[in-house]
């Protein structure tokens, strides 16, 4: 039986620990959700790299500023949002780590990863002028 | 589980031990730091044995490029020894096995520094 909607948000301190723990809690979300032992541990991963991106290259590790993490369990999907204050990026400017020139290079395979587990990875601007990396993985009912 | 690292010789061969989790602050660190510390003393024919390891992140993958880059540079080689299905999965994702020289058997990546 799907779970009925459901909205969570947490606010996390610009932490090293926030990474571990915002990604126990999206296994955890996953698992209540209902994914399979696999797609918690990729929904976990996922969520590792969203937030240790918000933690290193949007807040550039600031402890003033804040990281926001939602998750809305709807009918046919889980979405993850990954809310930083920093700066702002777009995807398309990330460097695919599969191409030649980057694959002994230090850019984007936390992105790679979002987007390999994840059925879908956007990038918004925040409201507060941040980005926004929201990802979703559907139900396999 | 944190990130813990033990070292032997086989020979002229450094096998590096691992266990625990490859991710941003310990474990990316101090894997960083036991490679220059192995370089230092001359020893650049280094295995990574990641039986151990259940978790790694993209900065753990870019720590894994990162000794690579390192131990070549000073004209050694690494070899990845022991990568369990979802480290594996990881390394193809990020075609990262077309860089690595990944062995199943340890005796066998001990061998092919020689081969």
């Amino acid at each position: 039986m799907p779970p009925k909607p459901q909205r969570m948000e947490i606010t996390l301190e610009t932490l090293i620990e926030s990474i571990a723990l915002a990604e126990e809690v999206g296994v955890r979300v996953a698992a209540v959700a209902g994914f399979s032992e696999d797609d918690q541990y990729k929904i976990g991963l996922a969520v590792h790299e969203g937030v240790m991106n918000a933690f290193q290259n949007g807040n550039k590790q600031r402890r003033e500023r804040k990281i926001h993490v939602i998750f809305e369990l709807l009918e046919d999907r889980l979405v993850v949002h990954v809310v930083d204050q920093g700066a702002g990026f777009r995807l398309e400017d990330v460097p695919d780590p599969r191409d030649d020139e980057n694959v002994l290079g230090d850019s984007g395979r936390g992105v790679l990863l979002m987007k390999a587990f994840m059925d879908q990875v956007d990038v918004l601007s925040s409201t507060a002028g941040g980005a926004e990396v929201v990802m979703s993985k559907l139900h396999k009912r | 589980m944190s990130f813990k690292a033990t070292s032997r010789e086989i020979g002229d061969v450094t096998v590096i031990d691992m266990d625990g989790r490859i991710t941003l602050g310990e474990g990316s660190s101090l894997l960083r730091d036991l490679v220059r510390e192995k370089l230092a003393k001359s020893h650049k024919k280094i295995v990574m044995n990641l039986a151990g390891i259940n978790y790694i992140d993209s900065t753990g993958l870019g720590e894994l490029v990162s000794g690579y880059r390192m131990i070549k540079s000073q004209g050694g080689e690494l070899k990845l020894l022991n990568l369990n299905q979802k480290v594996a999965d990881l390394l193809e994702i990020t075609k990262l096995y077309t860089v690595f020289d990944i062995h199943r058997q340890e005796a066998e990546a001990v061998a092919s520094f020689h081969s």
